[in-house]
Protein backbone atom coordinates (compact mmCIF):
# COMPACT_ATOMS: atom_id res chain seq x y z
CA UNK A 1 0.00 0.00 0.00
CA UNK A 2 1.71 3.69 -1.11
CA UNK A 3 0.96 6.18 1.05
CA UNK A 4 2.71 9.89 0.99
CA UNK A 5 4.44 9.80 4.73
CA UNK A 6 7.94 11.26 5.94
CA UNK A 7 10.97 9.33 6.52
CA UNK A 8 10.02 9.00 9.80
CA UNK A 9 6.59 7.86 10.24
CA UNK A 10 8.50 5.78 7.58
CA UNK A 11 10.70 4.49 10.60
CA UNK A 12 7.37 3.76 12.68
CA UNK A 13 5.81 1.82 10.12
CA UNK A 14 8.69 -0.45 9.55
CA UNK A 15 9.19 -0.70 13.84
CA UNK A 16 5.38 -2.07 13.62
CA UNK A 17 6.05 -4.51 11.07
CA UNK A 18 8.85 -5.63 12.36
CA UNK A 19 6.45 -7.00 15.34
CA UNK A 20 9.59 -5.10 18.19
CA UNK A 21 8.81 -6.27 20.96
CA UNK A 22 9.95 -3.37 23.57
CA UNK A 23 10.23 0.04 22.65
CA UNK A 24 11.73 2.82 25.05
CA UNK A 25 12.38 6.24 24.13
CA UNK A 26 12.96 9.78 24.78
CA UNK A 27 11.63 12.97 22.66
CA UNK A 28 14.40 15.00 20.62
CA UNK A 29 13.99 16.92 17.21
CA UNK A 30 14.22 16.09 14.29
CA UNK A 31 13.53 12.36 15.95
CA UNK A 32 10.53 13.14 17.83
CA UNK A 33 7.98 12.05 15.51
CA UNK A 34 9.24 8.49 15.16
CA UNK A 35 8.68 7.97 18.90
CA UNK A 36 5.29 10.22 19.01
CA UNK A 37 4.00 7.67 16.07
CA UNK A 38 5.29 4.66 17.91
CA UNK A 39 3.36 5.59 21.20
CA UNK A 40 0.41 6.62 19.21
CA UNK A 41 0.45 3.39 17.84
CA UNK A 42 0.64 1.81 21.10
CA UNK A 43 -2.29 3.48 22.47
CA UNK A 44 -4.82 2.39 19.55
CA UNK A 45 -3.32 -0.75 20.78
CA UNK A 46 -1.96 -1.70 17.20
CA UNK A 47 1.93 -2.13 18.40
CA UNK A 48 2.79 -6.20 18.70
CA UNK A 49 5.41 -5.02 21.91
CA UNK A 50 5.34 -2.09 24.80
CA UNK A 51 6.45 1.29 24.66
CA UNK A 52 7.64 3.09 27.16
CA UNK A 53 8.92 6.52 27.54
CA UNK A 54 12.01 6.81 29.79
CA UNK A 55 13.95 9.74 31.27
CA UNK A 56 16.71 10.07 29.06
CA UNK A 57 18.37 8.42 26.66
CA UNK A 58 21.36 6.92 28.48
CA UNK A 59 18.10 4.89 30.29
CA UNK A 60 16.92 4.34 26.75
CA UNK A 61 19.45 2.32 25.66
CA UNK A 62 19.94 0.62 28.88
CA UNK A 63 16.92 -0.52 29.13
CA UNK A 64 16.52 -2.13 25.77
CA UNK A 65 19.97 -3.95 26.80
CA UNK A 66 18.19 -5.70 29.31
CA UNK A 67 15.21 -6.37 27.07
CA UNK A 68 17.13 -7.60 24.76
CA UNK A 69 18.78 -9.97 27.15
CA UNK A 70 15.27 -11.61 28.25
CA UNK A 71 14.63 -12.52 24.55
CA UNK A 72 12.44 -9.13 23.04
CA UNK A 73 12.92 -7.52 19.90
CA UNK A 74 13.89 -3.59 20.37
CA UNK A 75 13.93 -0.23 18.92
CA UNK A 76 14.73 3.28 20.07
CA UNK A 77 15.32 6.31 17.65
CA UNK A 78 17.27 9.52 18.72
CA UNK A 79 19.30 12.29 17.45
CA UNK A 80 22.47 14.56 17.80
CA UNK A 81 22.92 14.77 21.94
CA UNK A 82 20.52 12.46 22.40
CA UNK A 83 23.25 9.82 20.85
CA UNK A 84 25.95 11.20 22.47
CA UNK A 85 24.15 10.89 26.21
CA UNK A 86 23.98 6.89 24.87
CA UNK A 87 27.46 6.80 24.26
CA UNK A 88 28.73 4.64 27.19
CA UNK A 89 25.07 2.21 26.44
CA UNK A 90 26.71 1.46 22.91
CA UNK A 91 29.65 0.33 23.44
CA UNK A 92 27.77 -2.10 26.33
CA UNK A 93 25.09 -3.05 23.32
CA UNK A 94 27.50 -4.33 21.03
CA UNK A 95 29.75 -5.64 24.01
CA UNK A 96 27.00 -7.36 25.65
CA UNK A 97 25.58 -8.74 21.35
CA UNK A 98 22.60 -7.27 21.89
CA UNK A 99 20.45 -6.92 18.21
CA UNK A 100 18.99 -3.69 19.07
CA UNK A 101 18.26 -1.94 16.26
CA UNK A 102 17.90 2.24 16.36
CA UNK A 103 16.83 5.23 14.14
CA UNK A 104 19.07 8.08 14.28
CA UNK A 105 18.15 11.15 12.32
CA UNK A 106 21.27 12.70 11.95
CA UNK A 107 21.79 16.50 13.13
CA UNK A 108 24.39 18.78 14.60
CA UNK A 109 25.47 19.11 17.99
CA UNK A 110 25.90 22.52 19.56
CA UNK A 111 26.87 25.32 20.12
CA UNK A 112 25.76 27.16 19.03
CA UNK A 113 21.91 25.37 18.95
CA UNK A 114 21.22 23.73 15.47
CA UNK A 115 18.58 21.36 15.13
CA UNK A 116 18.99 20.07 11.79
CA UNK A 117 20.70 17.63 9.29
CA UNK A 118 24.51 17.03 10.07
CA UNK A 119 26.53 14.02 10.51
CA UNK A 120 28.77 14.61 13.04
CA UNK A 121 26.34 12.54 15.92
CA UNK A 122 26.64 9.46 13.25
CA UNK A 123 30.31 9.80 13.05
CA UNK A 124 31.08 10.41 16.58
CA UNK A 125 29.72 6.60 17.28
CA UNK A 126 31.53 5.19 14.31
CA UNK A 127 34.38 2.95 17.00
CA UNK A 128 31.63 1.77 19.43
CA UNK A 129 30.88 -1.44 17.13
CA UNK A 130 28.02 -0.60 15.88
CA UNK A 131 26.63 -1.29 12.32
CA UNK A 132 26.33 1.91 10.43
CA UNK A 133 23.46 1.86 7.62
CA UNK A 134 22.85 5.28 6.04
CA UNK A 135 19.48 6.07 3.88
CA UNK A 136 18.66 8.19 0.71
CA UNK A 137 15.31 8.65 0.81
CA UNK A 138 11.89 7.50 3.09
CA UNK A 139 11.46 4.39 1.13
CA UNK A 140 15.05 3.28 1.48
CA UNK A 141 14.01 4.40 5.44
CA UNK A 142 11.37 1.78 6.10
CA UNK A 143 13.16 -1.21 4.00
CA UNK A 144 16.56 -0.55 5.80
CA UNK A 145 14.96 -1.04 9.37
CA UNK A 146 13.42 -4.26 8.48
CA UNK A 147 16.62 -5.65 6.70
CA UNK A 148 18.81 -4.16 9.54
CA UNK A 149 17.06 -6.26 12.02
CA UNK A 150 17.39 -9.74 9.77
CA UNK A 151 21.18 -8.75 10.09
CA UNK A 152 21.61 -7.81 13.40
CA UNK A 153 20.04 -11.01 14.37
CA UNK A 154 21.66 -13.95 12.87
CA UNK A 155 23.42 -15.83 15.18
CA UNK A 156 26.75 -15.49 13.34
CA UNK A 157 26.53 -12.13 13.17
CA UNK A 158 24.89 -10.30 16.97
CA UNK A 159 25.83 -6.66 16.95
CA UNK A 160 23.44 -3.93 16.51
CA UNK A 161 22.48 -1.36 13.96
CA UNK A 162 22.30 2.26 13.69
CA UNK A 163 19.99 2.94 10.65
CA UNK A 164 20.58 6.89 9.72
CA UNK A 165 18.38 9.10 8.21
CA UNK A 166 19.12 12.94 7.54
CA UNK A 167 17.48 15.22 10.08
CA UNK A 168 14.71 17.45 8.52
CA UNK A 169 15.48 16.53 4.96
CA UNK A 170 14.17 12.86 5.39
CA UNK A 171 12.65 13.16 8.48
CA UNK A 172 10.15 16.21 7.90
CA UNK A 173 9.90 15.85 4.29
CA UNK A 174 6.71 13.88 2.45
CA UNK A 175 7.44 11.14 -0.19
CA UNK A 176 5.37 8.13 -1.54
CA UNK A 177 6.27 4.90 0.71
CA UNK A 178 4.99 1.18 -0.32
CA UNK A 179 4.52 0.22 2.75
CA UNK A 180 5.04 -4.01 2.76
CA UNK A 181 1.86 -6.08 3.76
CA UNK A 182 2.03 -7.69 7.33
CA UNK A 183 2.15 -11.47 5.80
CA UNK A 184 5.38 -10.55 3.91
CA UNK A 185 7.48 -8.80 6.60
CA UNK A 186 6.83 -12.09 8.63
CA UNK A 187 7.75 -13.97 5.86
CA UNK A 188 10.97 -11.98 5.40
CA UNK A 189 11.54 -11.55 9.21
CA UNK A 190 11.18 -14.03 11.66
CA UNK A 191 10.53 -14.19 15.49
CA UNK A 192 14.09 -12.96 17.15
CA UNK A 193 15.28 -15.93 18.19
CA UNK A 194 18.70 -15.68 20.56
CA UNK A 195 21.03 -18.69 21.55
CA UNK A 196 20.96 -16.79 25.24
CA UNK A 197 18.23 -15.26 26.88
CA UNK A 198 17.52 -14.87 30.45
CA UNK A 199 15.83 -18.08 32.05
CA UNK A 200 14.70 -17.98 35.53
CA UNK A 201 15.36 -21.93 35.43
CA UNK A 202 18.89 -21.80 34.28
CA UNK A 203 20.05 -18.48 35.86
CA UNK A 204 23.30 -16.85 34.44
CA UNK A 205 25.73 -13.77 34.63
CA UNK A 206 25.54 -11.85 31.61
CA UNK A 207 28.56 -9.22 30.68
CA UNK A 208 30.17 -9.98 34.25
CA UNK A 209 34.01 -8.85 35.14
CA UNK A 210 36.19 -10.92 32.43
CA UNK A 211 39.82 -11.15 33.33
CA UNK A 212 43.08 -9.35 31.05
CA UNK A 213 43.36 -13.00 29.63
CA UNK A 214 40.24 -13.66 28.33
CA UNK A 215 38.64 -9.93 27.58
CA UNK A 216 40.79 -9.61 24.11
CA UNK A 217 39.13 -13.04 22.72
CA UNK A 218 35.74 -11.53 23.36
CA UNK A 219 36.74 -7.96 21.22
CA UNK A 220 38.19 -10.51 18.89
CA UNK A 221 34.94 -12.40 18.14
CA UNK A 222 33.51 -8.97 17.73
CA UNK A 223 36.17 -8.33 14.86
CA UNK A 224 35.44 -11.35 13.17
CA UNK A 225 31.57 -11.07 13.21
CA UNK A 226 31.48 -7.39 11.71
CA UNK A 227 33.42 -9.67 8.72
CA UNK A 228 30.46 -11.75 9.01
CA UNK A 229 28.11 -9.26 8.97
CA UNK A 230 29.69 -8.05 5.72
CA UNK A 231 28.67 -11.01 4.01
CA UNK A 232 25.41 -11.17 5.16
CA UNK A 233 24.54 -7.54 4.79
CA UNK A 234 24.92 -8.59 0.82
CA UNK A 235 22.76 -11.32 1.24
CA UNK A 236 19.79 -9.66 3.34
CA UNK A 237 19.71 -6.92 0.59
CA UNK A 238 19.50 -9.84 -2.53
CA UNK A 239 16.73 -11.48 -0.17
CA UNK A 240 15.15 -8.26 0.28
CA UNK A 241 15.39 -7.28 -3.74
CA UNK A 242 13.63 -10.98 -4.32
CA UNK A 243 10.71 -10.62 -1.91
CA UNK A 244 10.30 -6.62 -2.32
CA UNK A 245 11.22 -5.75 -5.25
CA UNK A 246 14.05 -2.99 -4.03
CA UNK A 247 17.63 -2.92 -3.15
CA UNK A 248 20.23 -0.48 -2.27
CA UNK A 249 23.24 -2.42 -2.89
CA UNK A 250 24.17 -3.79 0.21
CA UNK A 251 27.41 -1.89 0.68
CA UNK A 252 27.69 0.10 -2.31
CA UNK A 253 26.11 1.43 -4.91
CA UNK A 254 27.97 2.36 -8.25
CA UNK A 255 25.41 4.99 -9.93
CA UNK A 256 26.33 6.25 -13.55
CA UNK A 257 30.39 4.59 -12.84
CA UNK A 258 31.24 2.31 -15.76
CA UNK A 259 32.62 4.83 -18.07
CA UNK A 260 32.65 7.89 -15.81
CA UNK A 261 36.16 9.80 -15.94
CA UNK A 262 35.40 11.33 -12.07
CA UNK A 263 33.41 10.00 -8.93
CA UNK A 264 31.83 11.13 -5.91
CA UNK A 265 31.86 9.05 -2.72
CA UNK A 266 28.98 10.14 -0.03
CA UNK A 267 26.52 8.80 1.99
CA UNK A 268 22.54 9.94 2.99
CA UNK A 269 20.57 12.16 1.46
CA UNK A 270 22.26 14.22 -0.63
CA UNK A 271 22.91 10.78 -2.78
CA UNK A 272 19.69 11.60 -4.43
CA UNK A 273 20.88 15.25 -5.42
CA UNK A 274 24.43 13.41 -6.64
CA UNK A 275 22.23 10.94 -8.97
CA UNK A 276 20.26 13.15 -10.18
CA UNK A 277 23.28 16.02 -11.19
CA UNK A 278 25.40 13.17 -12.44
CA UNK A 279 22.37 12.45 -15.45
CA UNK A 280 22.41 16.18 -16.32
CA UNK A 281 25.83 16.40 -16.61
CA UNK A 282 25.80 13.22 -18.52
CA UNK A 283 22.72 14.97 -21.07
CA UNK A 284 26.00 17.62 -21.40
CA UNK A 285 28.60 14.98 -21.88
CA UNK A 286 29.98 14.88 -19.24
CA UNK A 287 30.65 11.51 -17.79
CA UNK A 288 30.31 11.73 -13.82
CA UNK A 289 29.83 8.87 -11.37
CA UNK A 290 28.12 8.40 -7.59
CA UNK A 291 29.09 6.22 -5.36
CA UNK A 292 26.31 5.88 -2.47
CA UNK A 293 28.00 4.35 0.49
CA UNK A 294 24.86 2.21 1.91
CA UNK A 295 27.16 0.60 5.14
CA UNK A 296 29.68 2.77 6.84
CA UNK A 297 30.58 0.24 9.22
CA UNK A 298 31.48 -2.60 8.32
CA UNK A 299 33.21 -0.13 5.85
CA UNK A 300 33.09 -1.69 2.23
CA UNK A 301 36.86 -0.98 1.76
CA UNK A 302 37.38 -3.87 -0.65
CA UNK A 303 34.30 -2.59 -2.99
CA UNK A 304 35.78 0.58 -3.13
CA UNK A 305 39.00 0.29 -4.02
CA UNK A 306 37.46 -1.22 -7.88
CA UNK A 307 37.26 2.62 -7.96
CA UNK A 308 41.33 2.43 -8.29
CA UNK A 309 40.36 1.02 -11.85
CA UNK A 310 37.11 3.13 -13.05
CA UNK A 311 38.64 6.55 -12.10
CA UNK A 312 41.40 8.45 -12.12
CA UNK A 313 40.10 11.18 -9.34
CA UNK A 314 37.93 10.27 -6.67
CA UNK A 315 35.70 12.84 -4.78
CA UNK A 316 34.15 11.95 -1.07
CA UNK A 317 31.47 14.59 0.18
CA UNK A 318 31.06 15.11 3.94
CA UNK A 319 28.40 16.44 6.20
CA UNK A 320 30.39 16.83 9.09
CA UNK A 321 34.32 17.35 9.87
CA UNK A 322 37.37 15.90 12.14
CA UNK A 323 38.66 19.33 13.40
CA UNK A 324 42.24 19.27 12.69
CA UNK A 325 42.45 17.14 9.81
CA UNK A 326 39.30 16.61 7.63
CA UNK A 327 35.92 14.84 6.56
CA UNK A 328 35.36 11.64 8.43
CA UNK A 329 34.37 10.09 5.15
CA UNK A 330 36.89 11.29 3.23
CA UNK A 331 39.81 9.80 5.72
CA UNK A 332 38.23 6.67 5.91
CA UNK A 333 37.33 6.19 1.80
CA UNK A 334 41.09 7.56 1.12
CA UNK A 335 42.67 4.82 3.47
CA UNK A 336 40.29 2.17 2.04
CA UNK A 337 40.91 2.80 -1.56
CA UNK A 338 45.05 3.43 -1.14
CA UNK A 339 47.14 1.61 -3.49
CA UNK A 340 50.63 1.33 -3.06
CA UNK A 341 51.11 1.11 -6.66
CA UNK A 342 49.26 4.68 -7.28
CA UNK A 343 45.48 4.67 -7.39
CA UNK A 344 43.02 7.38 -8.00
CA UNK A 345 43.69 11.10 -6.35
CA UNK A 346 41.54 11.61 -3.42
CA UNK A 347 39.45 15.36 -2.67
CA UNK A 348 37.89 16.08 0.23
CA UNK A 349 34.68 18.08 0.09
CA UNK A 350 32.61 19.31 3.11
CA UNK A 351 29.15 21.01 3.32
CA UNK A 352 25.87 20.72 4.32
CA UNK A 353 26.29 20.97 7.77
CA UNK A 354 23.75 21.74 10.39
CA UNK A 355 20.96 22.11 7.80
CA UNK A 356 22.13 24.40 5.30
CA UNK A 357 20.92 23.87 1.93
CA UNK A 358 23.38 21.65 -0.17
CA UNK A 359 21.88 22.14 -3.69
CA UNK A 360 22.55 20.57 -7.33
CA UNK A 361 24.41 23.98 -7.85
CA UNK A 362 26.70 23.01 -4.96
CA UNK A 363 27.06 19.53 -6.63
CA UNK A 364 28.12 20.43 -9.96
CA UNK A 365 30.64 22.60 -8.62
CA UNK A 366 32.28 19.31 -7.13
CA UNK A 367 31.78 17.44 -10.32
CA UNK A 368 33.32 20.32 -12.38
CA UNK A 369 36.13 20.82 -9.32
CA UNK A 370 37.27 16.78 -10.08
CA UNK A 371 36.94 17.13 -13.88
CA UNK A 372 39.18 20.15 -13.60
CA UNK A 373 41.57 18.05 -11.03
CA UNK A 374 41.49 15.46 -13.58
CA UNK A 375 42.90 17.42 -16.40
CA UNK A 376 45.51 18.57 -14.28
CA UNK A 377 46.37 15.89 -12.86
CA UNK A 378 47.03 16.60 -8.88
CA UNK A 379 44.82 17.71 -5.93
CA UNK A 380 45.67 21.29 -5.35
CA UNK A 381 44.32 21.19 -1.76
CA UNK A 382 43.35 18.14 0.10
CA UNK A 383 39.65 19.88 1.88
CA UNK A 384 37.39 22.18 0.26
CA UNK A 385 34.40 23.41 2.52
CA UNK A 386 31.29 24.19 -0.16
CA UNK A 387 29.29 27.24 0.54
CA UNK A 388 30.96 28.97 3.12
CA UNK A 389 31.30 32.91 3.20
CA UNK A 390 34.15 33.25 2.36
CA UNK A 391 33.87 37.14 0.74
CA UNK A 392 34.78 35.76 -2.49
CA UNK A 393 31.40 35.97 -3.98
CA UNK A 394 31.92 32.61 -5.76
CA UNK A 395 28.84 30.56 -4.12
CA UNK B 1 28.10 -29.04 32.24
CA UNK B 2 30.00 -27.30 30.03
CA UNK B 3 33.83 -27.40 29.36
CA UNK B 4 35.80 -24.19 30.30
CA UNK B 5 36.96 -22.29 26.14
CA UNK B 6 40.20 -23.18 25.15
CA UNK B 7 40.63 -20.60 22.13
CA UNK B 8 38.25 -17.50 21.01
CA UNK B 9 35.99 -20.11 19.19
CA UNK B 10 34.13 -21.79 22.54
CA UNK B 11 33.35 -18.27 23.99
CA UNK B 12 29.26 -18.18 23.69
CA UNK B 13 27.79 -15.25 20.94
CA UNK B 14 27.13 -13.11 24.42
CA UNK B 15 29.81 -12.79 27.25
CA UNK B 16 27.63 -15.18 29.94
CA UNK B 17 28.90 -17.29 32.85
CA UNK B 18 28.91 -21.24 32.85
CA UNK B 19 29.86 -21.63 36.30
CA UNK B 20 28.82 -20.24 39.94
CA UNK B 21 31.07 -17.48 41.02
CA UNK B 22 31.46 -19.73 44.49
CA UNK B 23 34.29 -21.10 43.31
CA UNK B 24 35.93 -17.92 42.66
CA UNK B 25 37.23 -17.37 45.78
CA UNK B 26 37.70 -13.74 46.37
CA UNK B 27 38.21 -13.86 50.14
CA UNK B 28 42.00 -13.85 49.67
CA UNK B 29 41.73 -10.36 48.43
CA UNK B 30 40.74 -9.33 51.99
CA UNK B 31 43.39 -7.48 54.54
CA UNK B 32 41.04 -7.01 57.51
CA UNK B 33 38.60 -9.50 58.47
CA UNK B 34 34.69 -9.55 61.13
CA UNK B 35 34.89 -11.15 63.92
CA UNK B 36 31.78 -11.29 65.07
CA UNK B 37 31.81 -11.30 69.42
CA UNK B 38 28.58 -13.68 70.03
CA UNK B 39 27.91 -11.88 73.92
CA UNK B 40 27.33 -8.65 72.04
CA UNK B 41 25.39 -9.97 69.16
CA UNK B 42 21.92 -9.58 69.00
CA UNK B 43 20.95 -11.80 66.22
CA UNK B 44 19.15 -8.50 64.69
CA UNK B 45 20.50 -9.62 60.98
CA UNK B 46 21.18 -5.89 60.12
CA UNK B 47 24.90 -8.26 59.26
CA UNK B 48 23.36 -10.40 57.05
CA UNK B 49 21.07 -7.21 55.25
CA UNK B 50 24.10 -5.15 54.48
CA UNK B 51 26.87 -7.69 53.22
CA UNK B 52 26.79 -6.71 49.65
CA UNK B 53 28.82 -10.08 48.67
CA UNK B 54 26.09 -12.53 50.47
CA UNK B 55 29.52 -13.22 52.75
CA UNK B 56 27.25 -13.29 55.80
CA UNK B 57 25.33 -16.65 56.30
CA UNK B 58 22.67 -17.51 58.20
CA UNK B 59 21.27 -21.22 58.89
CA UNK B 60 18.07 -20.75 60.19
CA UNK B 61 16.11 -18.22 61.57
CA UNK B 62 17.92 -17.63 65.53
CA UNK B 63 21.38 -19.08 65.16
CA UNK B 64 24.11 -16.62 65.59
CA UNK B 65 25.24 -15.21 61.86
CA UNK B 66 28.82 -16.45 60.70
CA UNK B 67 31.09 -15.58 58.00
CA UNK B 68 31.78 -16.77 54.76
CA UNK B 69 35.82 -16.40 54.87
CA UNK B 70 36.13 -17.54 51.50
CA UNK B 71 34.28 -15.14 49.59
CA UNK B 72 34.55 -11.80 52.11
CA UNK B 73 36.53 -9.12 50.87
CA UNK B 74 37.02 -7.54 54.10
CA UNK B 75 34.74 -4.33 53.32
CA UNK B 76 33.51 -3.73 56.68
CA UNK B 77 30.55 -2.56 56.16
CA UNK B 78 28.54 -5.27 58.65
CA UNK B 79 30.71 -3.93 61.17
CA UNK B 80 29.59 -0.29 60.47
CA UNK B 81 26.02 -1.38 60.78
CA UNK B 82 25.91 -3.60 63.63
CA UNK B 83 23.65 -1.55 66.08
CA UNK B 84 25.32 -3.19 68.65
CA UNK B 85 28.87 -3.18 67.93
CA UNK B 86 29.43 -7.06 68.09
CA UNK B 87 31.58 -6.94 65.13
CA UNK B 88 35.32 -5.75 65.20
CA UNK B 89 37.42 -5.36 62.11
CA UNK B 90 40.55 -7.12 62.44
CA UNK B 91 44.12 -7.43 60.53
CA UNK B 92 44.83 -10.15 58.30
CA UNK B 93 48.40 -9.85 59.02
CA UNK B 94 48.42 -10.62 62.53
CA UNK B 95 46.12 -13.84 62.54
Amino acid sequence: MIEVMTANYAAAYAVKLARVGVIAAYPITPQSSISEKLAEMYVKGELHGKYFLVESEHSAMSMLIGASYAGARTFTATSSHGLALMHEMLFWAVGARRPIVMAVVARALAPPWNIWGDHMDVMSERDTGWMQFFCENNQETLDTILMAYKISENRSVMLPSMVIEDGFILSHTYEAVDIPDQDEVDDFLPPFDPEWKIDFNDPRRFGGLTMPDWWSEFRYRIALDQEVARKKIVEVDKEFERKFGRSYGGLVEFYNCDDAEVALVLAGSAVGTAKEVSDKMRERGKKVGVVKLKTFRPFPAEELKKLNDMVPVVGVFDRSYTFGYGGALYSEVRNGIYDPAGGALVKNYVGGMGGKDFTPKNMEFIFEDLLRIKKEGKVDKMVEWINIKDGTGRW
Amino acid sequence: MVEAPKTYKDLPSTPITFFTTEDNKTGTWRTIRPVIDKEKCTRCYICWKFCPDLSIEVEKEGDYPNVDYDHCKGCGICANECPSNAITMEKEMEK
